[in-house]
């Protein structure tokens, strides 16, 4: 089944006479397993042989992928790979476009995430997202990141609730630029600020696991090196999975790397191994440059 | 020759002079060599002349005809019976009306009256005479102008520039018929206002409890005081608009937020257009609908509670007019609500919110300044609405907050001031206008504020 | 399981209820808008539809020359001055030969419409050699006689029917029922005929004709005007203060009330221009300055629609600016600004508030023939028969709403079909 949506989906007769993409191509071809490996023990969140349709078409094919406690696995690869799709899998945020389909089995804590006994509210709670763009609410700083724990019935006071929105400003490192005008509107602050007011507001909700799609694509140098520095240090906390258009990105923060292609997960190793020695031509093509 | 036809030959001649004038070009160029010498092609010399023929021609038809009338009535003063005039401006009017009725329907012959007859010929000359004029003065115009137009094709006239600066200055007049209708409405509502006020204090009209203008009819009663109080009607037309805006903001808000977010895309094909059609449904039908169906249904339910509600109620044309424009609400909010981005849905979908809270606290939040502004051209929108109170709402000028009594708003009173036989300057009739100039500021502020505030929300999302 | 899980977990089922709330409201509020749409339009067709049919008796008229006090040849003044009422009230009389006090005789002649003397003066008008010949012939009948035959009432139990009439009359008109003299056929007067204070005799034709009159006018001024100044304001217009002057200027006049221009069109057009009252031509011109800035609106959205390399590629072939928009932009955004104009118009057909105050509200009986006639519109007929207190107005009124509707309808149909039909995507 896997060759021959393949071959569907690369006609080979519009194939250029490129002697790197034709060898990249014949390698796609004959990829039927991952290289690499795929699992780690005490996974946080498992994933296995996870498909993924848009109404007809298929986006993901059969992706194997755990997420281990206190690491940052990263995903890399060419536009339109599935990548981001992979992760929006992960906290069911897939649910919103009603013509998308998944099967296969994901589970957190070895639940069944599509199961019916979670939740995706729930389910939303323990997976926190980051966006591409940053996207606070309409509201001030303080309601921003008040919001999660007031939906979600996490604190009974005031008080604790200013301890919550203290604490993860903190945590996002942006407590010090913000704390003589939490009333101002999360709009107001700069690009990179808003992107850290967002990581705080999903922190706000005391998850196990934050998603991150491009966090930094929409931001400058200055501003990434400080969400980097900030999901170095989130680590210690959660597990964290972060979709990245940068390899270098994924060097700096990652423990492990996946490398996704026409949504195949390719290879997945050590983020050391995979930059310095991949095991996969199409990897390989990837880091050196050679297309993507 | 009626109007009618004389505009058909306008245009006829129009049409002549432009294939005279091309064919004339092409003349030209052979003298020159051929139509490449011409500054401009032979369709732009007939457009040009053409243009130099109907153009006066139509100028000197349209201000002949919107003059005419009061040039010809003033010619006829002297004819009319000095017995008239004692009478008083509304029997000289009504004079002048009959000899009118009398020349149109060719009955002169039949007139009894020698004087009447007199001044009904003498206008009936007046018209033939003018008539006559206007033909050919025009019929001049337009040759004089076309003639002018052809001796002007050389080679290096520039026609095509000549027509197309005459085509520019009537676009922007055009453009300029929307600042001249708003002045026109400041200034006709503006001056008989005054006049209005020159009569009856501004400040009795703005803060006076008592509204009667019948009393005012009698000569020597003309703004007696008390009478033109017009709180009551401000009080009612609030208390109507309100109970509109009861009923057609959670109606419509609500209908704009499940058409928006809720609804499949077949159950929005379906409910879009059916509330399209209860916008498109005129307001006198409305009218109609609250007077004879839902203010008897009101009335009958209060009794069976024990209410006496009157059968002209507030409520009655309040929450017909509120059925009126749930649309409108709901169009607008709809816009708004499809205007925040999806990404900021996302990012509360991401923190585990449910549907209802992202529509209820990040959503709406984020559009209220432009729900807002649409509630505001909504307001204004029932503050002016004519005929569902016209037809529902009483005339009495109670001054009550109770929904089941009758009340009356600025509007009903504007149209009962102006409708039926009167002198038009009676203060009775300028009320109308001081009335009129109330609504008009009242909702243009309305709409210069919505109108801001919906525009600065769209630009924050674009 | 961490804090919070526990916590979320205990908020679920709170949550998942005011989501099945809020979405309730919102199917109900739909649900209530359409609703009202349908009990709106059901009152009106429930009252209205039976206005479409009016019953007619059939009566054997002697046209007796003594009797109409003509000659067996009759000049038109002859004619004109024949008495055929009395010839109707006494077939009547021959009719019920039993009835004879007056009072009796005066509830007889009620139940025949005034209207069949004139239909009986047509027929005879048109072909005098029937005068002394006994002709068969369906005549209109009362409003109220009308009503009942139509509500097909049970006649022999007159304390049953809720009718003004008594129960004589109701008896005399089961008798003509039974002897099959009574039909109830299509109503074509109320679409041939003009207003009336008879009911029956009442019809939509004047304000058809003055509708048709002052749209006509509306259109014709208001759609040049509304197209040149969206092109200037789309195309040519500069951008500075005077330009944004105008645009905003524009929205604000497409929001002012409508009774307001009635005020400008009083103050201006009537007492200033000295025009005449009540005249299609000064409706026609207060409705185009009221339907302008729509048309403006819609036309410059048309006119943006057409991309700019359409402009451009004209220009580059030399074309001057005007003829840029006159040959390639304008023909393109025409079924834009058509639809637009449409919408307008219909606007325009069903406005009355301004026409009020211009004198249109007027009691017109004969069909308008030209713009400066004194004529009424579909609207206002509504309006004033609306405020009519016979019983048969409200089934008028009713029907004249439904015709209004039905144009109202034709014209956002043809809109959405142009609309359908030329939509572009660039």
């Amino acid at each position: 089944m896997n060759t021959a949506i393949a071959n569907d989906t690369i006609d080979t007769s519009l194939i250029q006479r490129d002697p790197v993409k034709d060898s990249a191509q014949e390698a796609f071809h004959k990829l039927t397993e991952t290289v690499g490996t795929p699992t780690v023990e005490n996974a946080k969140m498992r994933s296995r042989d996870v498909n993924v349709f848009y109404g007809e078409k298929q986006a993901i094919f059969d992706v194997n992928l755990d997420i281990g406690n206190n690491e940052v696995v990263a995903m890399i690869g060419p536009s339109g790979c599935g990548k981001s799709t992979f992760l929006r899998c992960l906290n069911r945020m897939n649910d919103t476009i009603p013509s998308c389909k998944v099967t296969g089995n994901l589970s957190l804590d070895g639940e069944d995430l599509y199961g019916a006994d979670l939740d995706p509210v729930l389910l939303r709670a323990r997976v926190g997202m980051v966006f591409q763009k940053p996207n606070p609410f309409a509201k001030s700083i303080y309601d921003n990141v008040a919001y999660g724990p007031r939906i979600h019935g996490l604190s009974s006071n005031r008080a604790e609730l200013d301890d919550i929105v203290v604490d993860s400003l903190r945590k996002a490192g942006l407590y010090d630029e913000v704390k003589d005008r939490l009333d101002a509107p999360g709009t107001s602050l700069s690009g990179g600020q808003q992107q850290r007011l967002c990581i705080a507001r999903s922190i706000a909700v005391n998850p196990e696991v934050i998603l991150m799609d491009e966090p930094c694509s929409a931001l400058d140098p200055i501003a990434t090196a400080r969400i980097e520095e900030l999901i170095d240090e989130l680590r210690q906390n959660y597990a964290i999975a972060i979709v990245t258009h940068s390899m270098q990105q994924a060097a700096r923060v990652s423990q492990r790397t996946a490398y996704f292609h026409l949504g195949k997960l390719v290879e997945v190793n050590a983020t050391n191994d995979v930059f310095t020695n991949p095991q996969h031509e199409l990897t390989e093509n990837y880091i050196t440059g050679r297309f993507g | 020759m009626s109007a009618t036809n004389l505009l058909l030959v306008t245009l006829g001649l129009a049409l002549a002079s432009f294939a005279y004038g091309r064919s004339r070009a092409y003349s030209v160029a052979r003298l020159h060599g051929g139509v490449r010498s011409m500054h401009s092609l032979p369709s732009h010399y007939g457009m040009m002349v053409a243009l130099w023929c109907a153009l006066p021609a139509l100028a000197i038809i349209v201000g002949w005809k919107l003059f005419e009338p009061a040039v010809v009535s003033s010619f006829l003063h002297d004819y009319i019976p000095q017995s008239v005039y004692e009478a008083g401006e509304k029997s000289v009017d009504l004079y002048k009306n009959d000899i009118g009725n009398l020349v149109d329907s060719h009955a002169i012959a039949d007139i009894q009256d020698p004087e009447k007859k007199a001044a009904a010929q003498q206008l009936a000359n007046l018209q033939h005479t003018s008539s006559l004029a206007l033909v050919v003065l025009a019929l001049a115009a337009a040759i004089a102008g076309a003639s002018l137009a052809l001796k002007r094709i050389k080679a290096n006239t520039r026609a095509r520039q000549n027509v197309e600066k005459i085509v520019h200055f009537f676009l922007i007049s055009c453009a300029s018929i929307a600042i001249l209708t708003t002045l026109g409405i400041v200034l006709s509502v503006l001056f008989e206002s005054i006049r209005f006020f020159q009569e009856v204090s501004i400040i009795e009209f703005i803060t006076g409890t008592k509204w009667s203008p019948q009393t005012a009819i009698r000569v020597d009663q003309v703004g007696s005081s008390g009478s033109f109080g017009a709180v009551p009607l401000f009080l009612g037309t609030m208390l109507i608009s309100f109970i509109a805006m009861v009923v057609a903001v959670p109606f419509g808000l609500m209908s704009a937020i499940y058409l928006a977010e809720y609804a499949s895309r077949p159950v929005r094909n379906i409910c879009k257009p059916l509330l399209e059609i209860l916008a498109g449904i005129p307001t006198v039908v409305y009218g109609f609908f609250a007077a004879l169906t839902v203010a008897p249904a009101l009335r009958s339910f209060g009794a069976t509670l024990g209410l006496s509600v009157s059968s002209e109620s507030a409520l009655a044309a309040g929450a017909v007019m509120g059925i009126m424009i749930i649309p409108f609400v709901s169009s607008l909010s709809d816009d708004v609500i499809t205007a925040v981005p999806q990404s900021m849905r996302d990012g509360s979908y991401g923190l585990g919110a449910t549907k209802s809270e992202t529509i209820r606290k990040v959503v709406i939040p984020a559009a209220l300044p432009g729900i807002v502004g649409g509630i505001l051209l909504a307001v204004s929108r029932a503050i002016g609405e004519t005929m569902i109170v016209v037809m529902a709402a009483g005339l009495a000028a109670n001054l009550t907050a109770n929904p089941l009594e009758a009340v009356t708003t600025v509007t009903v009173q504007i149209v009962t001031l102006l409708t039926g036989d009167q002198e038009f300057d009676s203060a009775k009739t300028l009320a109308a206008f001081a009335l009129g100039l109330m609504l008009f500021v009242v909702t243009l502020c309305l709409n210069v504020i919505a109108l801001h505030v919906v525009r600065k929300y769209r630009e924050q999302y674009e | 399981m961490s804090d919070t899980t526990t916590k979320v977990r205990a908020s679920l089922k709170k949550r998942y209820a005011a989501e099945k709330r809020f979405r309730f409201y919102g199917i109900t509020a739909i649900a209530a808008s359409i609703g009202f749409l349908f009990i709106l339009l059901f009152s009106i067709v429930s009252k209205g539809y039976p206005a479409f049919q009016s019953t007619f008796v059939k009566l054997d008229v002697q046209l007796d020359s003594a009797t109409l006090g003509i000659s067996e040849t009759p000049t038109s003044a002859e004619m004109r001055a024949a008495n055929f009422g009395g010839l109707i009230k006494q077939t009547m009389r021959e009719r019920f030969p039993e009835v004879s006090s007056r009072g009796d005789k005066k509830a007889l002649y009620q139940l025949i419409s005034t209207g069949a003397e004139y239909q009986l003066y047509d027929e005879v008008a048109a072909d005098p050699s029937l005068i002394d010949t006994t002709i068969s012939l369906w005549l209109p009948t009362d409003d109220e006689l009308s009503a009942l035959i139509k509500s097909d009432a049970d006649l022999s139990n007159p304390d049953s029917i809720v009718t003004r009439m008594s129960d004589k009359q109701i008896a005399w008109a089961k008798s003509l029922k039974d002897s099959g003299q009574l039909e109830v056929r299509f109503n074509r007067t109320f679409f041939t005929n003009g207003d009336s204070r008879e009911p029956e005799l009442a019809g939509i034709r004047a304000a058809l004709m003055g509708s048709a009159f002052t749209l006509l006018i509306t259109f014709a001024l208001s759609f040049p005007i509304a197209v040149a100044a969206a092109i200037y304001l789309e195309e040519f217009a500069p951008q500075n203060r005077w330009t944004d002057v105008v645009e905003v200027n524009i929205n604000n006049l497409a929001a002012v009330p409508s009774i307001v221009f009635g005020l400008l069109g009083l103050a201006v057009f009537i007492n200033f221009f000295h025009l005449p009252r009540s005249a299609p031509v000064v409706g026609g011109i207060v409705l185009s300055l009221m339907t302008l800035p729509t048309i403006i609106i819609s036309s410059r959205a048309a006119l943006k629609a057409v991309p700019p390399s359409i402009r451009e590629a004209a220009r580059g072939l030399g074309a001057s600016p005007l003829q840029v928009v006159t040959h390639h932009v304008l023909p393109l955004a025409m079924p834009g600004i058509l639809t637009g104009t449409i919408i307008g118009l219909a606007q325009a057909l069903g406005e009355t508030a301004p026409l009020l105050m211009i004198g249109m509200v007027a009691f017109i009986v004969d069909i308008p023939a030209s713009v400066t006639d004194a004529a009424t519109v579909l609207p206002v007929q509504v309006f004033l028969w609306a405020d009519s207190p016979e019983r048969a107005f409200v089934e008028k009124t009713s029907a004249a709403i439904m015709v209004l509707l039905v144009f109202l309808v034709v014209m956002n149909a043809l809109a959405v079909f142009l609309r359908k039909k030329f939509e572009r995507r660039w």
